[in-house]
């Protein structure tokens, strides 16, 4: 299938990419990787008047470990992170996260930031972004994940903003993500990361709602010396995911228990 | 409004005027007439697009040709010298890991940037290396055998490429 | 190589070149100047009154030449798409179908407007510009709820929903059924399919005012029925219209019907005196191209204590979709072969066909065999499992060990020796080894499935008799034509059409062998109406072999004989005392006389022919096979269900299979290996659905329609027994749906023999783990 017809314009940094969103109206849409939007595109289901490309922003492809935290640059494209030794070594979960993103030519084109900002609810690294507390730094701010991911496709970032980098804290210890899924390249029916830090395990669940959530409720449990199974047994406090052609409401809750579960014995 | 593009492709240098739309697998068969590229879904699944772009694998019906621009492009029909076979053609020809032959040229391309990567994977690796190719004829069983040949033969060194007939 | 020991040999496939270095013919790699591109618009909804069609946007659109509707084609065709008898000589309702959708639309993605335009991107465009208005009518979407009394109608001006509804009677059941003591009964779901070939369709057509001719070229498996029907529809002599299929990148039985764009296509060329291309997208395919399986059954087995097998009653609800499919009623077939391999005091197979508005159903690689098979092979282990008898033992006391074996329907199968095929498969997957780790599996509540499927495939179509009433008309038969050039290399023709099997090399092989000669100077022709004989009977219902093989070999035995007869004269020897070896004809005791059958194709040219002999040497032969062919085997798979989660894990898989006399066995293998993969595809992964409520697909892409990928499909171990078909002169069977046809129901059988102990008897397909999970947890509440 064929796209509409749009107008194309490439970013030649961060603030001509600001400077051009607030110039070309409301229906256009900068294109990092495209691996999402190419297809919506493809289908007709979005048809942007204009397109702005920032693939040519290499100053935002960067990996930068400061002062324990380290820092992502949004045009980061997946397999990079995948490959990268430096990733390896401060953020492990990240890499395992990054090489179960879609396939390998997916992950050769798309980039973190562009996942970020299309805030899909079965995104894995917003899961990672939440329950690390990372922050999405944008060329004006910083915002907390938590306060990022709004609803499906929705986030706070304002019309002309973009995602520049994502600042995560840096974690060693014992970590594990589990993506469930029919086909090892499909999107996760559900998620499950979990992941030692200094203040204990954190715990973050993909696509059991319009938005990856963090399991505050396993978290506390674990604290309160509860073994993995009884703290999996809260995975679905406050969840609601919805049903789908791949998998219905109460399936997806009892895998979120279940990965949970998993997931805290297999983290190593 | 036409774009301006300069990008190589299997080492030919190209300056062309593309509409912005134009995917690059349409830019690909269309204007350069190399047609071993396949277009086999609209949703970035199947892989029979697959092309190596600057040597990383990429679905050229999910690039716009725009996006190309400075790149080099590497086609199923680049892979090896006119008259010649790559060690992965060979290798799915011996092993038959075709049938109908429409998602091979993908999966070749797909094998190939593996193998750049990974000489030697294991079943496992081969698996997520190949993840992002569909095919509907083989059961992937030969394809398989084809690809764990073809790194062999590579990583012994007996690959000299051999002509196309045989 | 010896040239004499071609037929057996492991040859690598001459396709291959072209297409590993991507140069193959695909239908879409086919530009001719002055193209244009046609794009189609859909019903978006199931069923809905087309009250006006505004064409005016559409039509001022960049590029555009013609906004074309129902009206206008009807100028351009005549009649209404086909519907053969196959398998159900007397249908009820027949709706009648136009290619393109008039007054009322049938199902969502139905045609209702075309735009043609000097450009693919234009024509997507303007696709979009064209308003249609559209009431939206009451939809029907499942089978069983159509039949019901009262409900929606799927065509506004339908009696009912009943396409047809016949019973087939095979012995006495009542008596069967009388002598039971153990009754089973069970419904069995075939979800939808869609065939997904990874080439999707296009046609591609060019008609000509100045000669009145049309050049079709199609991605088909079918190419000389399309030329018969488009002709018909176009009002041209079919010697005017000439079809073209070159390289087929997968058909799966998808590509045997005409379909709309076939006409469609063709018109517009007509009407616009221009080359006029449509190639399917993805998401057309999904939603338009035929889909298989879609049938709803129940089935209800009487059987012994001891495992003595003597009734089965079983109704088929076939989801016809909208309309008829051409060859839809060839999947009633699941009725005639519900037996299977076993030994049945009497059958009772009641089909219905039920239209409902959805895409319409058609043969998908199998058709109504595996559902017969699997139908059959889980009624035989839940009669096992009811009485506690191995199932490997409850086979063995039923085969059918006696042929020619006659079932229940009169079928006659031509030869057989399914125990050789299950107790090689016993042996190759360590069975005994298997049922003691599941027995200690058990004990750790882990859940360990052993599958079986001992399956027999009715194939190989002709005979002339039952298809010509089956088709409408036309006998089954297969023709082909053997021409030697004087210089002496071979052309081959046959009327089959490959789609990835590999005929190029496996009918040169043929060839080659019954003609001495070197492989290298054979050249296998087909798919090209305007080639070799008058009509070609296509490649489907795993015939090309048994039939298409057969003509071939017959062609080259007619003129090896005129050979002999030549060389013989030019030895000035009696034919008799020739004998030919090694592409030889040399005077039996005289070393020094000898002709090649290549010098003697030369002379076939010549001035010294035999008084009476016509110059040339070629021949044209069709070949009618006596019988259908009969291949079996035995699969076995064992999975591991995860008891948390409902996954299935495939642990291993062994297929033993009897095609008889095999060509080249690399090819028969990787038959062997796509169609087990699709029958694992359907067991575990692939389903079409819509919503219920508003009728509309929900699994429109590749996205949501799930075709496996490689880590999804386990290594395949395989073996054969060869068992030669007393058939035909080769002693070969069909082997292109073996496996799909054996393996959705090893893969089920598995799974359900590993549910068993928490007192699941049946799991319908795709066994997703949410299906899965969803039965533990009832099971266990």
């Amino acid at each position: 299938m064929i796209p509409a017809a749009f107008g194309y314009s490439r970013a030649t940094s961060v603030a001509d990419a600001v400077a051009q969103l607030g110039s070309a109206g409301p229906d256009s849409k900068l294109i990092a990787g495209g691996q999402s939007l190419l297809p919506m595109m493809r289908l007709r289901l979005a048809q942007p008047e204009h397109l702005i490309d920032v693939n040519g922003l290499r100053e935002l492809d960067y990996i930068t470990p400061k002062d324990g935290r380290l820092l992502v640059g949004a045009m980061t494209r997946h397999a990079t992170l995948v490959r990268s030794e430096v990733v390896r070594r401060h953020l492990p979960l990240l890499s395992e996260i990054a090489s179960e993103v879609g396939d390998p030519q997916v992950r050769s084109r798309g980039t973190i930031g562009g996942v970020m900002a299309h805030a899909d609810a079965a995104g894995d690294y917003p899961t990672l972004a939440l329950m690390m507390d990372a922050t999405i730094v944008t060329d004006r701010r910083r915002i907390p994940a938590r306060d990022f991911f709004q609803h499906l496709f929705t986030t706070s970032l304002a019309p002309d903003e973009l995602v520049c980098e994502v600042d995560f804290p840096v974690a060693t210890g014992a970590h594990r993500y589990l993506k469930f899924r029919r086909r090892l390249f499909d999107w996760a029916i559900v998620g499950v990361g979990v992941q030692m830090s200094d203040d204990g395990w954190r715990v973050g669940i993909t696509h059991a709602g319009p938005t990856a959530v963090r399991a505050h409720a396993v978290e506390s449990a674990l604290r309160s010396g509860a073994n993995p199974k009884e703290a999996a047994e809260h995975a679905t406090d406050g969840l609601h995911p919805t049903s789908d052609v791949h998998a219905s409401s109460e399936y997806r809750l009892h895998l979120a228990e279940v990965l949970t579960r998993r997931a805290l014995e297999q983290a190593a | 409004m036409a774009q301006t593009v300069r990008l190589a492709v299997n080492g030919v240098a190209r300056v062309e005027e593309v509409e912005p739309r134009l995917l690059l697998v349409h830019f690909l068969r269309e204007r350069c007439g190399l047609t071993g590229t396949h277009v086999g879904c609209d949703t970035s699944q199947c892989g029979a697009c697959t092309v190596l772009c600057d040597g990383a694998p990429v679905k050229s019906c999910t690039m716009l040709t725009v996006q190309a621009e400075g790149m080099a492009i590497t086609t199923i029909e680049g892979l090896a010298p006119p008259g010649e076979m790559h060690p992965l053609q060979t290798a799915f020809w011996e092993s038959h890991g075709l049938q109908c032959g429409f998602c091979t040229p993908g999966f070749i391309m797909a094998a190939s940037a593996l193998l750049a990567e990974n000489p030697d994977p294991t079943d496992e690796e081969l698996g997520r290396g190949l993840e992002g190719n569909l095919c509907r004829c083989t059961g992937y069983v030969n394809i398989r055998r084809a690809v764990h040949a073809a790194a062999k033969a590579i990583r012994e060194g007996s690959a000299a490429p051999t002509a196309v007939g045989g | 190589m010896a040239v004499s020991q071609l037929i057996g040999a492991r040859v690598q496939r001459r396709e291959d070149p072209r297409l590993i270095t991507g140069h193959g013919r695909f239908i879409e790699d086919r530009l001719p100047v002055g193209l244009l591109h046609m794009a189609v618009v859909r019903s978006p909804h199931p069923h809905a009154r087309i009250l006006r069609i505004d064409k005016g946007a559409a039509a001022a659109a960049p590029g555009v030449l013609a906004v074309l509707t129902a009206e206008d084609f009807h100028k351009q065709l005549q009649g209404v798409m086909p519907v053969t008898p196959s398998f159900v000589p007397e249908k009820k309702f027949v709706p009648d179908r136009f290619p393109i959708a008039g007054d009322e639309s049938c199902f969502q993605g139905e045609p209702v407007a075309v735009v043609v335009a000097t450009d693919r991107y234009l024509a997507a465009d303007a696709a979009e510009l064209v308003r249609v208005e559209y009431e939206p009518l009451p939809a029907v979407v499942d089978p069983e709820e159509a039949l019901r009394e009262g409900t929606h109608l799927a065509h506004v001006d339908g009696p009912d929903n009943i396409g047809w509804d016949m019973t087939f009677e095979g012995g006495d059941i009542e008596a069967a059924f009388a002598r039971a003591e153990v009754r089973v009964t069970e419904r069995i779901l075939q979800q939808r399919l869609a065939p997904t070939p990874m080439e999707p369709r296009g046609v591609l057509a060019d008609y000509s005012p100045y000669d009145d001719r049309l050049t079709i070229w199609l991605s088909s498996q079918n190419p000389h029925f399309i030329r018969l029907f488009i002709s018909g529809a176009m009002g041209l002599p079919e010697s005017r219209v000439r079809v073209v299929s070159e390289d087929v990148g997968g058909g799966f039985g998808s590509k045997i019907s005409p379909y709309p764009e076939d006409y469609l296509v063709p018109a517009a060329s007509r009407i616009l005196g221009r080359p006029v291309r449509w190639i399917e997208t993805r998401t057309e395919s999904v939603l338009t191209t035929y889909h298989g399986r879609g049938q709803v059954f129940t089935a209800e087995a009487a059987a012994m204590r001891d495992g003595t097998l003597l009734g089965l009653r079983l109704t088929q609800v076939l989801d016809l979709g909208a309309y008829h499919g051409t060859f839809g009623a060839f999947q009633a077939c699941a009725c005639l072969m519900a037996g299977g391999v076993y030994r049945w005091q009497a059958i009772q197979a009641r089909t219905i066909g039920v239209l409902t508005n959805k895409v319409p159903t058609d043969p998908y690689r199998g058709a109504g065999r595996p559902e017969g098979t699997h139908l059959c092979e889980r009624m035989v282990d839940r009669v096992a499992q009811e009485i506690g008898m191995d199932p490997a033992d409850l086979r063995r006391k039923n085969f059918a060990r006696e042929f020619p074996f006659v079932n229940n329907f009169g079928l006659t199968y031509d030869s057989g020796n399914y125990d050789g095929s299950l107790d090689r498969a016993l042996e190759l997957v360590e069975y005994s080894s298997w049922r003691r780790r599941q027995e200690e599996a058990r004990k750790q509540g882990r859940l360990i499935g052993i599958g079986l499927s001992t399956w027999v495939e009715i194939c190989g179509f002709g005979p002339s008799q039952p298809t010509a009433a089956a088709t409408g008309g036309i006998s089954l038969v297969e023709a082909a034509q053997i021409r030697f050039l004087p210089s002496g290399s071979v052309a081959a023709y046959v009327g089959t059409h490959a789609q990835g099997q590999g005929h190029d090399t496996t009918f040169s092989q043929i060839v080659a062998d019954t003609l001495g000669m070197p492989l290298e100077m054979v050249e296998l022709r087909h798919g090209d109406t305007a080639e070799g004989p008058s009509f070609g009977y296509g490649t489907y219902g795993s015939r090309s072999l048994a039939v298409g093989g057969m003509a071939l070999h017959k062609a080259a035995v007619v003129v090896r004989d005129k050979a002999r007869n030549l060389a013989a004269h030019l030895l000035e020897a009696s034919p008799d005392d020739l004998v030919f070896e090694q592409g030889t004809f040399a005077v039996k005791g005289d070393p020094t006389a000898h002709k090649t059958i290549q010098e003697v194709a030369l002379a076939a040219y010549g001035p010294n022919l035999p008084t009476g002999m016509e110059h040339g040497l070629e021949a044209v032969s069709y070949f009618d096979p006596p019988n259908f062919v009969w291949p079996f085997g035995a699969h076995i798979c064992v999975v591991e269900v995860d008891r948390d989660t409902g996954a299935v894990a495939l642990q291993r898989y062994v297929a033993v299979d009897d095609c008889g006399n095999v060509i080249n066995p690399m090819i028969v293998e990787g038959q062997l290996h796509g169609g087990i993969a699709q029958g694992i595809a359907q067991a575990l992964f692939e389903e079409i659905a819509y919503d219920q409520e508003s009728g509309l697909m929900q699994t429109g892409t590749l996205l949501d329609y799930l075709v496996p990928t490689i880590n999804e499909i386990p290594d395949l171990t395989l073996d054969r027994t060869v068992t030669p078909s007393p058939t035909n002169e080769l002693g070969v069977k069909g082997i292109g749906e073996a496996g799909t046809i054996a393996s959705s129901a090893a893969v089920i059988n598995a799974i359900c023999d590993a549910l068993s102990p928490l007192g699941i008897h049946h799991v319908d397909m795709p066994a997703s783990p949410g299906r899965i999970w969803k039965l533990i947890q009832e099971a266990q509440s």
